[in-house]
Formats: structure tokens, C-alpha cells, sequence
């Protein structure tokens, strides 16, 4: 009876697929309110005043400002630097300055226009380069909000080694996450006074956690209950912090239950987005093609607020060498304080910044070397043994050369890089075409100690009448949570995947198994939930269950093992594998407990006539230890796919000059439709991982990294034309060729 | 009042003229599959029939719908009796977060509807008014091939047993 | 949804001579047809306490009429209709071309050509093709009709030439001898629902020597209004299209539009794009 690696139907399908789903806004709620935000206009001052208009009739209103705060004004995060609302001073356009309600959402909008503030406007500072002159401090003594070094070897011994030594710069701009449903929450009070926060949410022990000191609260007083979710990104994992203080800010003043739901417009201007990056590099290689040295600079903006920018940084810097063994290394990563709107969360966690530029970084070399850039990649990617960076020895479940290998049979990549060069030999066709490549890896898991930090909990419940549930905290906001964990339990168990239930991530009903981020869902809870499975299954063994067991048996086992009690819970915790060590201050050790790893060759040919880039094939391989559920892995493969080349080609954050996102709308902020996506070929490769359920790795963010320095590699193929930075946009492409015809 | 015809039943609306279809149909008629993700036409998940034709919601004043036949996606299955083309998204892994998929399935209905054969570019042009996040299309493309496939089975065993 | 109906006033006229007279009391209404762009601004909380003329009911503006080689097509037609229109993709082949490039089908379903005429944005995608048609607009008020050449019914960014009271009728265009080529070509970035950087119409006409015996071509979202290229056209006009003769061509398509730079795009894309269509039309 086995359901892992089978393609289980999503447990919760059906419900999507009728409309019968409930996301937040499908819920009515009795007399509830409206709240919408009224936001800065300016970057960065201090009000002076906030002047209702008298006119306006305000009885139908409830206003709330920070003055209505119980408790301590400020969103825990990393630091508790980002205050709720403005009291005094504000730090980014778009900050927000006072909720208000009104039953009809339209009233609600009206109502903001009728408020007025008035502003000392102070000179702001829009870039990472304007912050670091320093002339104006935002952030401790150099608008420096984290500083990270990683080291190894001698690097500067390293150049001295080198016959070639090849220096690039990249540039990254922010991405909006654009999950189909717009943030959104309700809150409300219930008799008893506990303060119930339902919505479009990641992880809801954050939201928990963020509502106590808002509200001062005991944890009792608070519940968060996800709504069905559609999609995250890692956009729902922190910025709902915000919007739950805000609808539980009004909510308790008006008493009454209060939604908050932004429009697209607002949604993409006011929340967080990708760090925009600039990473330098500088490389020492032999001439055969050996990497001897390689010294990185890292800089990502970290707009106004530290929010999770430290950890998003941390990641980035992990990921910044690539997936190569070099023997010294020297990356310096900061995230610099801007007065934007604060980045956070995305898919890939700073690592799709780095890696574009470590990949496109080996298309530089191959070409300086004028060696086959196939064959750089092949001579320094990681194997067993291999030492990373942070001199991590890569003990099991490297993929690296593995999905190399399968993409380059699959895609005939020499062949088509012949047929190519032939093709764009002829002046008389209609475009150029090129084929690249990349190899990258993501780090599973939180990094370093942030899983034993975690000490993530997730259990099953076995309740007498034989009902099996899986109590987690992981939310299913589109990738299959609910379906891998309960074909995980399902397959431990011995059972049909059918008679697994999930209950809904509830605070006051499950326990807290971290946040559903950093590809850790299947490899960590589903990890706990197996072990937790295994127990269960023994404690039926011993109340007399024999396999195949029936449901009837089940039900009768259930029952004696629970005696009197309703049911009983199997719960684990999360315990740090004995062989892992990372240092923190020195951030030397094990900085994931393994990686997953991907391999893409795109091919890609530009129109000569509109510079516009059709990519024609995508080939991919994978290694994520072991698919639990294909289907949903080729998902995730997929999807992430068309949001990284979306990233690569199309997705221009246009910002004004109060550093706010000026094409706030799906209009003008251009996604990928169906019509610009190629069908793909995915392989999966399984490399076990000894600690993973069934094997299995991460897969989530794996996908993001990957495609834009495939992109950037195909064009080059293509054009010779190096864009170091992205969208690499129709208008890029033309002006580089035009440049470069007149140098 | 404006009267319509949702998914086959007769409904009327008391309201204000100009509220949007989509609106009507949320609040009014509690028929919660239709979504919202940009307001401007742009991502295609409020598309509905409006007597057949399909249309975004989010851009239809109610008046304008008066007398008109409706259908949203609650028009197709039940979650224990799914609709083929429902059925074909569960097994094809044409729905993730399922916020495009009420839109995506009503102009994928269109499609099949209209007799729209198994050729991807024709799918994927029928589909370019919906966006979709999760997926990357690949699956939900499929999705429409294989519910055009078991149809064209199916009517060709139709056919067959005719004779 | 920023859009509140409490302030909205709906006229629902039911016949032509009922909606000319409510436009001639009420100049300042909102004609409204597919609504795809007006509920757009709507949403956006920019159009509330507005008075709507709703055209509706006006069925027999949703009709195209085919005499001879004359085609009058009605301004409430949608794009989803005229892509689909045996005559207007026999006669006008540019056009159906367009209409099916704008959104997805759920907006051509809605959009009307009158609408998109009305509502002159720069970027409208069925303008070239129109231009380059020479189509004629007929526009109809309360105290009569008038007729004018498609081009002359815009002024500017969203402003049209229409008068207090006006309503578009129709759009007459008289299918023109078959072209030795024509083009369509859309350019938006993405390959669906883009909105354009530049848009393009083009017909061409030559002689059996080859020279050119006349070239129409249009471009939009160079210039806040449709253009045609006359200095283009006329210097063309009876040239054999050498090496020399295009990029000459080329270099005055400037004469005609003046790009800009904005969120969308670049002027310097959308004009080395353009020199490059027109460039590869005329070769």
C-alpha cells in the first residue's frame, strides 16, 4: 500500500477546483467592518498633523492610530524596529499611518480621502549607494543592517595562483511575489475575549507571536487560523503580521469583527518584494579551469526595516560561490538600510541574487578561458567530499553532477549549441538563437541552528473511533503541504492515503511545527510526522492491529489504545542530527544539513527585428532525495520555473521617486501568461538523503534559482551580448546591441 | 430589480444598479468560487458566462447582466461529483493554490465547449486571459488536453454504439 | 474595489433617438459599452458619482454591414465578434488581426471597436489597422451625423474630437485592392495581454518592376495619438526599395511620431523597433 512516490490526488482539490474553498474574503462575518490604510506619501519625515476633514461625516467610521495600541507599538520580527503605525516618524513611502473601518469597502476607501497629514519632509535616501556614503543615517552608524563574512582558505594566496583572474558585477531588482489572492485578514473578539486572527497566511505561529506584545496578550488570548491560501511565495510569511495588527487593531476598537483585504494596487506598492542586489565578483582560475580563488561582494537593499533582510542576506551569502568547490573563498555580504518600502520573503531567499551571478560568473571564465563552459562546471562542481565554503564536507546526496549529466543527454546540448551557431551564421534569418546552461544548489532547511532554534513540533492524532490526523502548523498555500505529509503518514502507517485527515493550521489546535518556508516542509515536519507515524503504528501493533488492516481493525485497535481517553497524540520535536555543526559567529560548519540540486539548459531565440526573447525549450533536472508526490514536484519544478523566468524577462519593478513600485498593477507589471511558457521537460533525480522521510529534500525554492543565469547564458550564446543585469528586457537587448555596434 | 439566471436558477437583485457582477454574485447569491485578483481585467480570475459569452466579472455592472443567463464555476461538479473537466485538473495537477482555477476551468470550459481540439497553442491562446502564479500553465494545460481527449473517446463510443 | 455604486446614475435609454436626446441633456454622461476600460478606472476609485449612458440597447450598432466593398461596422461590435466576422477577416484582414490581440478572450468578449475609439488610448491596438484602412468614422448627435476620417478623432492622451452629445455610430471602411503585403505586428513584451510599446499596420502596393506604387503605414503608442507615416509614404512612392531607399525611409519615420519614455518602455526601443519593422516591411 504504498502512497510515496505515487501521484496522490491534492487531499484538497476538490474544494478548490468547485469553488467551494474558503479563502478569507469568502467568508461572511456579521456586522463586520471594512478596514482599509491610509499610508505616507512621502519616503521619509515626521507628521506634523493629521487633520479629518470636518465636513465629512465620521459616525460611520472607526479610525484607529497608534495612539490605540495597548501594547508596545512595534511588528516582532527579527528586531521590533517596524512600528504598527507612524507615530511620529515616517521611514518609507507607503508606510502605514492609520487603519480605519467602515461596513462598505468603497465607504471605507472615500473615507481616506477625506484625512489629511501634514508632513516635515526630510531628504530620503533611495539607494544602496546613497546609503552608503552615509551623508544621512537611517540604521545604527552606516545604514548597515547586517554584515556577514565567510571565509576560507587564503584567498588573496589564491590570485597568486591564478593564471586568469576575471572580475564581473551583477545586478538584481526587486521581483513582486504576485500570488493570484491579495493579502488579507480578519480579526475578531470572541465572548471569552480571545482575539481570533483568520487569513491569506505562511506561517501562523509568526502572526501569534507578533499579536502579543501588540495587544498585550497572554498566548491563550490569541488564535490564528489559516483560510485557504492562494499562494505565498514567501510573501504571506512575514508582511501578515502587519496586516493582523491592523485588522485586530480596529477590531478591538470597534468592537466588531473587521477584514482587511488589499487590492492588487495596494498589495504591490505597500508589501514586501525581492531584495534588489549588486554582487561583485572576483575570480582566480587555473588555465585548465580550476577555480583557486574566489572573492565575492554581496549588497542587498534592505529598504527601510530589518524585517527577516539578515537571514534573507545569510542565505544569499551561503548560496553566492555556487555550487563548486574552490579552495579559498572570501564572501562579504551587507544589506544596506534604504527608505523604501522593506523587502522580505521570496521564493529562493536571496539566493536566486547570488547564484544568477555565481552562474553567469562561469559563463565569463569559459569564455576567458575560451574553454567549454560545460566542462568548467564539470571540473569544479561538487561531489562527495567536496568542501564548501563555509568547509562543510558535502557527505551524502550530492545530485550536482548527476543532473548536470541529464540535461546535457536530454537537450543534445552540444548538438543544438552547433546547430545554433550554424543557424546564426546566416544573416538572411529572422533571429539569433543561443542555448545556455546552470547548475545551481539551495540549502534545505533553515540555516545553521535555525531548525534546532525552531524546535519545530508536529504530531498525529489517533482518536478512538480509528480517525488518524496530522496536527502541523505547515500551511498548504498551493504546493501539496497536505498531501505529501499525508502521504508521508499515510505510507509509515501502512494505510490508504484516504484515511489520513489534515487539520486545519490553527494555533489553539496544533502545534508548532515553524513556518511553511525555506523548502523545510517535507524534509523537516514530514521528517517529524514520519517518525511520529512510526510510533503510532507500534502503539496499534501493541493494541492488537495487523496489516493489511482493515478500517474496521483500525477503529478497534484505535479504540483500546486510547482506553478512556477521546485520542491519543503523537507528537515529535525537532532534534539536531549529532553529526551537524555551525558556528555562528564564525559561520564555519554545516550551514544546511544537505542541499538540493538542479541542472537547466534554455533554449531561447531573440526576434532581430523587436529584441522580444522566445524561450523555446526548457530542460530540467532535479534532485530532490526523493519525490514523495511527482505530480506535485513537476509543480513546483514548473511553476517556480515560470516565475524565475519571469524574474529573467519580463518582471521590471518600475520605482518612482519616493522609491515606490510605479507599475502597481498585473496591467503593467508584466507575469508570464500561457503563451509565454514552453512546454517543459522535467526529470526528476532522487539522491536520498539518510535523514530526510524516504530521502526526501526540499524542492520549493530549488526551481526559482535557477532559470535567469540560463537565460542570461542562452543570450549570450546567442548575441555575445553579456547581460549582467536583470529583467533582461527587449529595451537592454537593443541598446546593448547598439552599443556594442558602435564600440 | 434586476433578474438573472445563475447556474440555471432564478435569482433577483434589489441592490444598487452599478455594483459589479462579480460583487452581486459574491455578497448577493453567497456564490464565493468566483475571485478577485486585480480589479482590471487583466488576470481573468472572475471570468463567468454572461449568456454564454465569457466575460470578467469585475468589469460588468450588475444592470448590465439584467435578464442574462450566468454561469460560475459552482455551474460544474461537486466536490464528490466532479465535472470531467474538474476531474481532469485533480489527476493532471492543474490546480495549486486554486485561486486562477474557478477563472482558469470557466475559459477552459469555453474551450471544450466551443470544440476546441487537444493543440497546445490553441489551449494556450484560449488561456491567455488567465493568470496563474502556481503552475507555470504546463499542467493546466494538460489538464484541457485530457478532458478533450476522454471527450472526443467518449463521443467517438457514442458513435459506435449508434450503429 | 475602490469603485462605489451609491453615486453611480445608470441611463438605460432604449433606442438610439433615446440615448442621442438623454447625451444632449446630459453632455457630461459616460457613454458605456463593454465597459472594459471605464470599469478599469472604476475599480480604481477615478470615476465615482458619475452619470452612465448605457448604449446596451442599441442592437443594431452591434452589427457589421456589408455592401459591395464597403463595410460599416457598427460601433458596438467587440473585438471577439470582428476577429471572427467572415467579412472583416476577408476585407480587413489587419483588423481581425488586431482584435485578437487585445487581452485575453474575456475582454475582446466585452471590448467594443467603438469603445477603444472613444476611449483613444495611444496604445490602440486596432488604430493602425484602421489608420492605414483609411476608415471614416460616423458620428451621430442629437441635432444630426458627420463623418470623419479616422485619424482626425483624436486630439491628444484620452481626448478625442468628438462633440458635446456625440456618439460613435459606426466605422466605414471600403475594403481596399488586395495588397502585394500587409502587416500586423504587435509589440508588448509578453506574447498575450500586453499592453503595446509599438504597434504597427502596414499595406503595401507595387508596380511589376517592383517599385513601390503606394505604402500605407501606421504605428501606435509612438506618438499620444495613432499616426500614419506620410513622409515615409510619400518618399517611398514610386521608389524601388533598395538598400538606400529603406533606410532613408527609416530615418524619417521620426518625421511622423516622437515617442516617449515611460514605465512601459523606452523612446529609443520604440523607435529602433519601429525603424526595424518598417525597415523589413518595405525589403
Amino acid at each position: 500500500m504504498s502512497s510515496v512516490g505515487e501521484s496522490s490526488r491534492r487531499k484538497e482539490g476538490p474544494e478548490k477546483l468547485t469553488g467551494v474553498a474558503k479563502y478569507v474574503d469568502d467568508y461572511h462575518l456579521p456586522n463586520c467592518l471594512q478596514g482599509v490604510t491610509l499610508r505616507s506619501s512621502i519616503a521619509r519625515g515626521v507628521i506634523k498633523e493629521i487633520r479629518f476633514d470636518p465636513s465629512y461625516d465620521w459616525d460611520s467610521v472607526v479610525v484607529a492610530t497608534a495612539k490605540d495600541i495597548p501594547g508596545e507599538n512595534y511588528v516582532y520580527l527579527i528586531e521590533v524596529d517596524q512600528p504598527l503605525l507612524v507615530d511620529r516618524e515616517v521611514h518609507h513611502a507607503e508606510e502605514p499611518i492609520l487603519v480605519l473601518g467602515h461596513k462598505d469597502r468603497a465607504k471605507a476607501y472615500e473615507a481616506l480621502s477625506h484625512i489629511e497629514v501634514e508632513y516635515e519632509p526630510w531628504d530620503p535616501v533611495l539607494t544602496m549607494e546613497e546609503a552608503l556614503v552615509g551623508k544621512r543615517i537611517l540604521y545604527g552608524d552606516d545604514n548597515v543592517f547586517k554584515r556577514f563574512e565567510i571565509s576560507k582558505g587564503d584567498v588573496e594566496q589564491g590570485f597568486k595562483d591564478a593564471d586568469v583572474i576575471v572580475s564581473k558585477e551583477y545586478r538584481v531588482p526587486h521581483q513582486e511575489q504576485a500570488y493570484l489572492e491579495n493579502n488579507g485578514m480578519a480579526a475578531w473578539e470572541e465572548d471569552d475575549g480571545t482575539l481570533v486572527l483568520m487569513g491569506s497566511i505562511q506561517c501562523p505561529f509568526y502572526v501569534h507571536k507578533a499579536m502579543l506584545p501588540l495587544f498585550a496578550r497572554e498566548p491563550e488570548k490569541v488564535r490564528v487560523i489559516q483560510a485557504t491560501t492562494g499562494g505565498g511565495f514567501g510573501g504571506k510569511e512575514e508582511y501578515p503580521n502587519m496586516i493582523a495588527g491592523h485588522a485586530a487593531l480596529l477590531a478591538l476598537k470597534a468592537k466588531r469583527p473587521v477584514k482587511m483585504i488589499y487590492d492588487r494596487h495596494e498589495d504591490m506598492r505597500a508589501t514586501t518584494k525581492r531584495h534588489p542586489a549588486r554582487v561583485r565578483h572576483r575570480t582566480g582560475v587555473t588555465k585548465d579551469g580550476a577555480l583557486v580563488a574566489q572573492d565575492i561582494d554581496v549588497l542587498m537593499d534592505g529598504g527601510a526595516y530589518v524585517t527577516l533582510s539578515p537571514v534573507v542576506l545569510s542565505r544569499g551569502i551561503l548560496h553566492a560561490s555556487g555550487p563548486y568547490e574552490c579552495p579559498n573563498v572570501r564572501i562579504v555580504g551587507r544589506v544596506i538600510a534604504t527608505n523604501t518600502p522593506p523587502n522580505g520573503a521570496f521564493r529562493g531567499f536571496g539566493a536566486p541574487q547570488t547564484l544568477f551571478a555565481a552562474e553567469l560568473q562561469m559563463e565569463a571564465i569559459a569564455s576567458r578561458l575560451k574553454m567549454d563552459p560545460v566542462s568548467l562546471r564539470q571540473t569544479n562542481l561538487f561531489r562527495i567530499g567536496s568542501i564548501t565554503a563555509t568547509g562543510q564536507t558535502l557527505r551524502e546526496s550530492v545530485g550536482a553532477e548527476n543532473v548536470l549529466d541529464r540535461v546535457l543527454s536530454r537537450s543534445k546540448f552540444r548538438q543544438k549549441k552547433s546547430q545554433h551557431a550554424r543557424w546564426n551564421g546566416s544573416k538572411t534569418k529572422p533571429t539569433w538563437r543561443g542555448i545556455g546552461l546552470a547548475t545551481v544548489f539551495h540549502g534545505d532547511g533553515f540555516t545553521g541552528s535555525g531548525e534546532v532554534f525552531l524546535r519545530s513540533r508536529a504530531g498525529i492524532e489517533l482518536v478512538h473511533d480509528g480517525t488518524l490526523r496530522i496536527d502541523a502548523a505547515s500551511t498548504e498555500i498551493g504546493q501539496g503541504t497536505t498531501s505529501i505529509l499525508a502521504q508521508i503518514v499515510a505510507d509509515a502507517l501502512d494505510v490508504p492515503y484516504d484515511w489520513i485527515d489534515v487539520e486545519t493550521p490553527d494555533t489553539s489546535k496544533v502545534p508548532n511545527s515553524g513556518p511553511t518556508v525555506a523548502s523545510r516542509t517535507c524534509m523537516v515536519v514530514g521528517g517529524l510526522l514520519h517518525k511520529a507515524a512510526k510510533k503510532l503504528k507500534k502503539a496499534l501493533v501493541q493494541a492488537g492491529a495487523n496489516w493489511p488492516l482493515t478500517r474496521e481493525a483500525l477503529a478497534t485497535s484505535a479504540a483500546r489504545a486510547c482506553g478512556k481517553k477521546r485520542s491519543i497524540d503523537f507528537v515529535e520535536q525537532y532534534r539536531k542530527p549529532g553529526d551537524v555543526t555551525w558556528d555562528e559567529e564564525t559561520y564555519r560548519g554545516d550551514a544546511y544539513g544537505v542541499y538540493s540540486y538542479a541542472a537547466m539548459v534554455v533554449d531561447l531565440e531573440i526576434d532581430k527585428t523587436t529584441y522580444e526573447v522566445t524561450v523555446r525549450d526548457v530542460i530540467t533536472a532535479q534532485d530532490v532525495g526523493k519525490a514523495i508526490n511527482p505530480l506535485l514536484v513537476e509543480g513546483q519544478i514548473i511553476g517556480g520555473t515560470a516565475q524565475a523566468l519571469g524574474y529573467a524577462l519580463l518582471e521590471n519593478t518600475v520605482v518612482d521617486d519616493r522609491g515606490v513600485m510605479q507599475n502597481a498593477q498585473l496591467t503593467n507589471y508584466i507575469i508570464p501568461t500561457a503563451l509565454d511558457m514552453p512546454t517543459m521537460d522535467v526529470t526528476i533525480v532522487e539522491e536520498p538523503y539518510s535523514k530526510g522521510p524516504f530521502g526526501a529534500k526540499g524542492v520549493g525554492e530549488l526551481p526559482m534559482d535557477i532559470p535567469a543565469p540560463a537565460v542570461a547564458a542562452a543570450i549570450y550564446d546567442a548575441t555575445g551580448l553579456f547581460m549582467a543585469e536583470l529583467p533582461i528586457l527587449p529595451e537592454r537587448l537593443c541598446q546593448a546591441l547598439h552599443d556594442s555596434a558602435q564600440s | 430589480m434586476i433578474q438573472l439566471k445563475v447556474n440555471g436558477k432564478q435569482r433577483s437583485f434589489r441592490g444598487r444598479r452599478f455594483k459589479r457582477l462579480i460583487d452581486v454574485l459574491r455578497e448577493d447569491f453567497d456564490l464565493t468560487g468566483t475571485k478577485e485578483g486585480c480589479g482590471e481585467g487583466e488576470c481573468g480570475a472572475c471570468s463567468v458566462f454572461v449568456d454564454g459569452e465569457l466575460v470578467n466579472s469585475c468589469l460588468i455592472p450588475v444592470y448590465q447582466a439584467d435578464g442574462a443567463r450566468v454561469e460560475t464555476v459552482e455551474a460544474l461538479g461537486d466536490p464528490d461529483a466532479l465535472d470531467p473537466l474538474q476531474a481532469s485538473f485533480l489527476t493532471e495537477g492543474g490546480a495549486q493554490c486554486g485561486i486562477c482555477t474557478p477563472g482558469m476551468l470557466m475559459s477552459a470550459w469555453a474551450f471544450v465547449r466551443d470544440g476546441g481540439r487537444d493543440d497546445l497553442d490553441a489551449i494556450r491562446t484560449a488561456l491567455a486571459g488567465n493568470l496563474c502564479r502556481c503552475t507555470g500553465y504546463q499542467h493546466i494545460v494538460s489538464s484541457v488536453v485530457a478532458t478533450v481527449r476522454d471527450k472526443t473517446r467518449t463521443s467517438a463510443r457514442r458513435r459506435t454504439k449508434k450503429k | 474595489m475602490r469603485g462605489d455604486p451609491a453615486g453611480m446614475r445608470v441611463l438605460q435609454p432604449r433606442t438610439i433617438e433615446e440615448a442621442l436626446d438623454a447625451f444632449a441633456r446630459r453632455p457630461s454622461a459616460v457613454p458605456l459599452a463593454g465597459g472594459t476600460d471605464f470599469m478599469v478606472a472604476w475599480n480604481a476609485g477615478g470615476e465615482n458619482g458619475r452619470v452612465i449612458l448605457d448604449l446596451s440597447a442599441i442592437t443594431s450598432w452591434k452589427r457589421v454591414r456589408v455592401s459591395g466593398r464597403g463595410l460599416r461596422i457598427g460601433a458596438l461590435t467587440t473585438h471577439w465578434q470582428l476577429q471572427h466576422e467572415a467579412s472583416v477577416k476577408k476585407h480587413l484582414p489587419l483588423l481581425a488581426e488586431a482584435c485578437a490581440t487585445i487581452g485575453g478572450r474575456q475582454i475582446q468578449t466585452r471590448g467594443t471597436l467603438g469603445g477603444n475609439i472613444a476611449n483613444a488610448s495611444p496604445a490602440g491596438d486596432t488604430f493602425p489597422p484602421l489608420a492605414v484602412y483609411d476608415a471614416k468614422v460616423r458620428l451621430r448627435s442629437a441635432s444630426g451625423r458627420r463623418t470623419l476620417p479616422f485619424i482626425e478623432v483624436f486630439e491628444g492622451v484620452k481626448k478625442t474630437s468628438l462633440g458635446a452629445g456625440e456618439l460613435i455610430e459606426s466605422i466605414d471602411v471600403d475594403a481596399p485592392r488586395k495588397p502585394t503585403r500587409q502587416l500586423f505586428r504587435k509589440v508588448g513584451t509578453r506574447a498575450a495581454s500586453a499592453i503595446s510599446k509599438t504597434v504597427a499596420a502596414g499595406l503595401l502596393w507595387t508596380r511589376p518592376d517592383g517599385a513601390i506604387r503606394e505604402l500605407r503605414f501606421a504605428l501606435g503608442s509612438m506618438a499620444p495619438t495613432v499616426k500614419r507615416l506620410r513622409a515615409v509614404e510619400a518618399f517611398v512612392a514610386g521608389k524601388k526599395p533598395t538598400g538606400e531607399v529603406v533606410e532613408e525611409a527609416a530615418a524619417l519615420l521620426e518625421e511622423d511620431v516622437s515617442p516617449i519614455d515611460d514605465f512601459r518602455s523606452t523612446r529609443f526601443y520604440r523607435l529602433e523597433v519601429s525603424r526595424n519593422l518598417l525597415r523589413a516591411f518595405l525589403k
